[in-house]
């Protein structure tokens, strides 16, 4: 189980590949526009995926404000409400957290991480950016289409989705969508193509894979499932696409809409659902796993503790990304498939919740006789961990098909799946940028804002959440526009529908003190030197911060020891980089090199 | 310390919650009090280790909070404990998964002295169809569909004959009697949801679905929707009267009549 024997130099492959030559941008254009920096090309990603998750936020408020003051926004009617949801969902799944986590994290942190000069395909990540800032404008456009964007919910159930009864059913709404989605696939898989390859070629020399920092394990995992659940979403979209301007029945069956029969005949709905959610579900780990690795490495810095059970982390890491494929149809147990299915995939959904309980098991040990600084980053660490394992264990119901059958459809799966894939990732982006903001930009985030920030959106969120789950088990469906008139549904739950409103206006609120923190501190931030958190990993010890072009100057960074060595016994400091050599240890039953 | 104490509060807050806030299920009005069952078990496992962890964080925080002098303790892995909580972990998975199948098992298999009903949907309104004295439903299909003959029954078939369609309007249902529901939509993805008998299933264009279940207490309950079907999908409700067998039998009749009258007037 010994990876590498230690020793400053004997131990290190020579170098496979020469170091190559990168492109040198000749103007301001090539430098900062059309960049092929792997670290422009994040900051690229982050503004834009940024950007759309405050039209995200603000579409949230909007549907919010109907739940918890119905009838009071007169403009918020059935139709708005709808398109609301729907544009919230999508956006903040698809063009948000897949794109900020790979686009964004994976551009900068990757080739930093592993001690490459850039991405192995620079202009073809390029390319990625630009397509999907492509696709954020299609889908931003259906705004102003004729028709107003597409209401049919963020999982584009047909036959609805085409048909007039939906808003943008008819209209452009449904036709700018799908294009959207097409085109973010697109330049998602350049993007993915480059992260997967340059992991496993571009790494420097020592840096083996079970030395690789949890961070790019994450994103390299979720990189490679994207690769392979994306198409699935992209061929359903093809296929509704036809469905709806050529009049094609993929998911059509012989329908008579409003009265009227449709020259429609054979297609299966059920189709269009398996396809959806077998990108789907393995989206909601490509979602996750980038997370995972991101916040093991903030609890093992901000502990000063290595990371509790390495190995078992990353072979969890990868159980749940071969899992999540044989998952799907447990979003599928009341859809009137075969109900046979119930039992298979009820089975593997909960077996997927062993290893990823072995990695909160392996988060919690890691502070656990640790040392810890409740930095910002490691506030939303522990935020995470708070709001994944709650919003996991509400999995549990869900996934246990005969516990479905009352809540599936309800509040509570609108409460679970923010709580585990809304909350929980979004406070790991937080704590990721209150990490990684000092080498991106040489300056630190102001703390006591980020403090602020901090408890605000964590107890809000909590508090939103939380008890939503409740209102579910009463009885009360999701993407209702109004739950007037149900004789179940006690005034009470009307308040605290109000009281939910309110809290989520707070919240959203408060993320402007974050994007003020953000530019405020660009100029007026505490400079931050090069590893201000005094981490082991190779993006902390370029040699200029923020890291230039290339990255590591006229060396390229060997790799001696794992991503983990903090508070080493017998060390003269608590943490030892990657990159520095000498201080052998022999800690009994361990095997790290 | 503010911080574990804050961990500490959300962790107990979260389980008085529980314990006493208003909102819970709606009292059972079916045969499926093993689901409310299986929840409770869910409840009991994921409450201890929601609990368990965010206390045990709580802990570490007050516990291993940064003091001038400690060193973190350095320990790669620990096979045992590793292995110890994960095996842990299986079982719990294995309380909670093999009650659920068991119950599914009962969920999806009919009894045979069930009577089968028809549910049908349409954008935005429930209609049913229920067996005349044959006991039996007659075929159908979407192609049939006409203003005459809105749920698309087979004339040809003469079990449709004592066929009583109901549009729009309260399905009642006997009290004690298993029921198998076939679910028919005509336009799109629908899900008849009533929350107190704790079943939903999809309607699907192009199929039939199902779900069975026994009424076990009179009463009338909310019919919702709850799948998304349009911007009408929050209008989409209906009634169910669960009645004794005596009153059933004289609200059935008196739509049998309304039914035949309305559908059959070439007749006479």
């Amino acid at each position: 189980m010994v990876d590498v024997p230690l020793g400053p130099t004997g131990a290190v492959a020579p170098a496979d590949v020469e170091d190559v030559e990168l492109y040198h941008p000749h103007s301001w254009v090539t430098k900062y526009v059309f960049s092929q920096d792997a670290k422009i090309i994040a900051i690229q990603y982050s503004f834009v995926a940024l950007s759309v998750g405050l039209i995200a936020l603000v579409l949230s408020w909007l549907m919010r404000l109907q739940l918890g003051f119905p009838g009071v926004f007169s403009f918020i009617d059935a139709n708005a409400y709808y398109q609301f949801i729907t544009m919230h969902g999508m956006m903040m799944v698809v063009y948000v957290l897949t794109a900020l986590f790979l686009g964004g994290f994976g551009n900068y942190l990757i080739p930093l991480m592993v001690g490459a000069r850039d991405m192995v395909f620079p202009y073809i990540n390029m390319l990625s950016f630009w397509i999907y800032l492509l696709a954020v404008l299609v889908l931003v456009a259906s705004f102003f289409a004729p028709g107003g964007p597409t209401g049919a919910g963020w999982t584009l159930y047909p036959p609805q989705a085409i048909l007039s009864g939906t808003p943008g059913g008819q209209d452009w709404g449904i036709v700018l969508m799908l294009a959207s989605l097409m085109i973010f696939i697109i330049g998602f898989t350049m993007g993915g193509l480059n992260y997967v390859v340059t992991v496993l070629q571009a790494r420097a020399r020592g840096m083996t894979l079970m030395r690789m920092p949890l961070t790019v394990w994450g994103i390299f995992t979720a990189s490679f499932m994207a690769l392979l659940a994306f198409p699935a979403l992209f061929v359903g979209a093809v296929m509704m696409l036809f469905d709806r301007i050529f009049g094609t029945s993929f998911f059509m069956p012989a329908i008579v809409e409003m009265g009227q029969p449709l020259d429609r005949n054979g297609g299966s709905p059920l189709l269009f659902q398996h396809l959806f959610w077998f990108f789907g579900h393995p989206e909601v780990y490509i979602v996750a796993l980038p997370a995972f690795g991101i916040v093991s490495d903030l609890i093992s810095t901000h502990a000063r503790r290595n990371i509790f059970g390495y190995r078992m982390m990353v072979w969890a890491l990868l159980a749940i990304g071969a899992l999540s494929f044989v998952v799907w149809a447990h979003h599928m147990y009341v859809s009137g498939m075969n109900p046979y299915f119930g039992f298979f995939f009820a089975t593997t959904t909960l077996i997927i919740a062993v290893p990823t309980a072995i990695k909160v098991y392996n988060w919690i040990l890691t502070l656990w006789r640790g040392n810890i600084h409740l930095t910002v980053p490691m506030l939303f660490a522990l935020a995470f961990i708070v709001t994944f394992v709650n919003g996991g264990l509400t999995g549990l119901f869900l996934g246990n098909v005969v516990v479905d059958v009352p809540l599936s459809d309800t509040m509570f799966v609108v409460a679970h799946f923010h709580m585990v894939m809304g909350v929980a990732p979004i406070l790991v982006i937080f704590g990721a940028i209150y990490h990684w903001y000092p080498k991106v930009t040489g300056r630190m985030l102001n703390d006591t804002l980020g403090k602020l920030h901090f408890w605000v959106t964590f107890l809000g969120a909590y508090a939103i959440f939380f008890p939503m789950h409740y209102l579910g088990l009463m009885g009360i469906p999701r993407r209702y526009h109004d739950i007037a008139d149900m004789s179940f549904v006690p005034p009470s739950a009307h308040t605290l529908n109000a009281f939910i409103t309110i809290v989520a206006l707070i919240v959203g609120a408060t993320q402007l003190v974050f994007v003020f923190n953000l530019f405020w501190s660009l100029r007026h931030g505490r400079p931050s030197g090069g590893n201000p958190w005094q981490a082991t990993t190779l993006e902390w010890q370029t040699p200029e911060t923020p890291p230039p072009h290339g990255n590591w100057g006229k060396d390229l960074p060997v790799v001696y020891r794992w991503a983990y060595d903090y508070s080493v016994p017998g060390a003269d400091q608590d943490f030892l980089p990657q990159n520095q050599p000498g201080i052998t240890r022999t800690v009994p039953g361990s095997s790290h090199g | 310390m503010a911080v574990a104490l804050i961990l500490v509060l959300v962790a107990v807050g979260s389980v008085v919650f529980h314990l006493v806030s208003p909102w819970w299920w709606t009292p059972i009005a079916s045969n499926w009090r093993y689901i409310d069952n299986t929840i409770i078990i869910t409840f009991w496992i994921t409450g201890a280790v929601f609990v368990a962890v965010v206390l045990f964080m709580a802990y570490c925080v007050y516990r291993f909070r940064h003091q001038a002098g400690r060193q973190a303790h350095y320990e790669p892995e620990n096979k045992r404990l590793e292995w110890w909580l994960t095996v842990v972990t299986g079982i719990g998975v294995a309380a909670m998964l093999a009650p659920g199948l068991f119950v599914w098992r009962q969920f999806i298999t009919v009894p045979e002295d069930a009577t089968d009903i028809e549910i049908f949907g349409q954008q935005w309104q429930w209609s049913f169809r229920l067996p005349g004295a044959d006991g039996q439903l007659a075929t159908s299909g979407a192609h049939l569909i006409d203003p005459d003959n809105p749920l698309g029954i087979n004339r040809e078939d003469p079990k449709s004959q004592d066929d009583v369609v109901i549009e729009g309007g309260e399905l009642h249902l006997p009290i004690g009697k298993p029921v198998k529901a076939l679910l028919r939509s005509v336009d799109v993805l629908h899900n008849f949801y009533v929350p107190e008998l704790r079943a939903k299933m999809d309607l699907v264009p192009g199929q039939v679905s199902y779900i069975w279940f026994t009424p076990t207490r009179t009463g009338t309950f909310d019919i919702l929707c709850a799948e998304l079907c349009g911007v009408g999908h929050s209008q989409m409700r209906g009634k169910l009267v669960v009645q004794e067998q005596s009153d059933y039998q004289a609200w059935l009749q008196d739509q049998a009549a309304r039914s035949f009258a309305r559908l059959t007037p070439a007749a006479n």
